[in-house]
């Protein structure tokens, strides 16, 4: 399969595990916050540009510090998780705007159609099935803490963690999403078909399986119009437009 | 051998500076119904979730073995717009702890609540199915002990009243040991037979009927309190009954 096959496949996948990602944010409300948390990559392109490195490392390495700093100034200070991660998507995104070379900058914020390698599709694959599976497991305990934290910790939940682990599942969802999506867009796939699901039903089984439908979706539609159609250098703005294009229809669909 | 259920020592407990429990020592025995009161502030609230070990405290907290807890909380905000529906929050405990899915079923049948209110969503349940789905998640599990905390303040009379009816079977009819947090008096006076009452630095603990005293509560509320109390002569009716009037 040729590199831009397996970037098609890879998107596919990663779409499904957004999906899911999307709907647990929402409930946490934490779906703009976790956008941001998207743009904390940008210091590492930048740096991964200016000394020849992978940029998905770069990108790695800051999306996960970062990451964990919030959860640190969170769980230290009692901030809320919108201000820690506010204050901590600031100070990345002006150094991120210093350090990288302007050429480089508006791929490093909207990403690149790059032929992917087998085993950067391999390695990407096995993240997307590894958050999948997560989400899978911990969608119990994730769905008692977003209740009432108090519930669910009485009940055995060990709340500290498990918002650890999700912030880390998200920033692996964006490290995937980087590639084609771009820092500014990564998160796009993780808020709308959310956000478009919501506006379907009240139901949380459901909940799920629509937001991963209007993920999957948008990706494989996004692709293949840029592909045949518009000819963009990145397929990430018209997977994002065809992503607010399918919750303009939700909210249709709502009125109706 | 002892009957003792739960035995706390030198309990303290503190939020940055502001010392919440004091020195409380206290124990409980196996199908007691202790009723812990006090004015606002006083910690109330704050005991129950030290018992559950959901915040750090200092001293000894010791359960004996084989206890299981259940918890019904002070009233949850409910977001309104969480997808969840009481369905799908009890279903996720009862995975959650890998219970038979057969007790789903008998503890939605025991409370009555039928598939229209198990489908509904949390946000959208009146107050009274609200706390319903809320006691029906604690009593999943089988716990033997079970921990309320002012489980009807957003209740109408009505429904106040078979939350209590209920309440009363469970200690009864299963020997649940029950650990009450309530402002209302009467409420008190008629579920419990231990009182626990605290207040900033003092602490006092008896049956209803040594405690509750105008005196103490007096007391323990500092502002003199609207009561009643009649007394009646016939056997089996409570001897006493007082009503506080403003509550917070």
């Amino acid at each position: 399969m040729s590199g831009q096959g397996l970037l098609f496949v890879l998107a596919l996948f990663f779409s499904l595990a957004a999906g899911l990602v999307g709907c647990i944010a929402l409930m946490k409300r934490m779906l703009l916050a976790g956008d941001v948390i998207s743009h904390l990559a940008l210091p590492g392109l930048g740096l991964a540009f200016a000394f020849k490195v992978s940029p998905l490392m770069g990108g790695a390495a800051t999306l996960f510090l970062g990451t964990f700093l919030v959860w640190q100034l969170q769980k230290k200070t009692g901030l809320a998780i919108e201000a820690a991660i506010g204050v901590i998507f600031a100070a990345s995104l002006a150094i991120g705007a210093a350090i990288t070379p302007s050429e480089d900058l508006a791929q490093s914020l909207f990403g690149q159609l790059e032929r992917l390698s087998l085993p950067g599709f391999i390695l990407g694959l096995a993240a997307v099935v590894f958050v999948i599976l997560s989400i899978f497991l911990l969608k119990d305990q994730l769905s008692l803490s977003i209740f009432s934290t108090d519930l669910a910790a009485a009940t055995g939940v060990r709340i500290a963690r498990l918002d650890l682990y999700f912030l880390l599942l998200f920033s692996l969802t964006v490290l995937v999403g980087l590639r084609f999506m771009g820092a500014l867009l990564a998160s796009a796939l993780i808020i709308m078909p959310s956000a478009t699901a919501r506006q379907l039903t009240n139901k949380l089984p459901q909940f799920f399986l629509l937001a991963v439908v209007a993920s999957l979706v948008s990706v494989a539609a996004g692709f293949l119009l840029n592909a045949f159609v518009f000819k963009f250098s990145t397929a990430g703005p018209t997977i994002a437009i065809l992503s607010a294009a399918l919750f303009s229809l939700s909210l249709l669909a709502k009125a109706a | 051998m002892t009957n003792q259920l739960l035995s706390v020592t030198g309990l303290n407990v503190s939020f940055g500076n502001r010392e919440v429990i004091h020195d409380l020592s206290f124990s409980v025995e196996h199908g007691d119904c202790l009723a812990i009161i006090g004015p606002n502030g006083a910690g109330k609230t704050v005991l129950l979730q030290a018992l559950l070990n959901l915040i750090p405290y200092h001293g000894e907290i010791r359960w004996s073995e084989g206890t299981r807890l259940g918890y019904v909380p002070q009233k949850i905000a409910a977001d309104r717009q969480l997808p969840l529906s009481a369905k799908d929050l009890l279903a996720a405990k009862v995975r959650f702890l890998k219970l038979p899915a057969t007790e789903l079923q008998s503890v939605s049948a025991e409370l009555g609540l039928t598939d229209e209110l198990m489908n509904t969503s949390m946000g959208a349940l009146s107050g009274g199915q609200f706390q319903k789905v809320l006691i029906a998640f604690a009593l999943l599990g089988r716990p033997n002990v079970l921990l309320f905390d002012e489980p009807t303040a957003s209740l109408d009379e009505l429904t106040e009243e078979r939350v209590y009816e209920l309440l009363q079977s469970l200690q009864k009819d299963r020997g649940m040991t029950i650990l009450l947090v309530s402002h209302d008096l009467s409420i008190v006076y008629r579920n419990a037979n231990m009182v626990m009452c605290l207040s900033k630095g003092k602490t006092c603990m008896g049956p209803p009927k040594e405690v509750l005293t105008p005196a103490m509560l007096q007391d323990l509320y500092a502002s003199p309190p609207h009561y009643y109390q009649h007394v009646h002569e016939h056997e089996g009716e409570r001897d006493a009954q007082i009503a506080q009037e403003h509550e917070k």
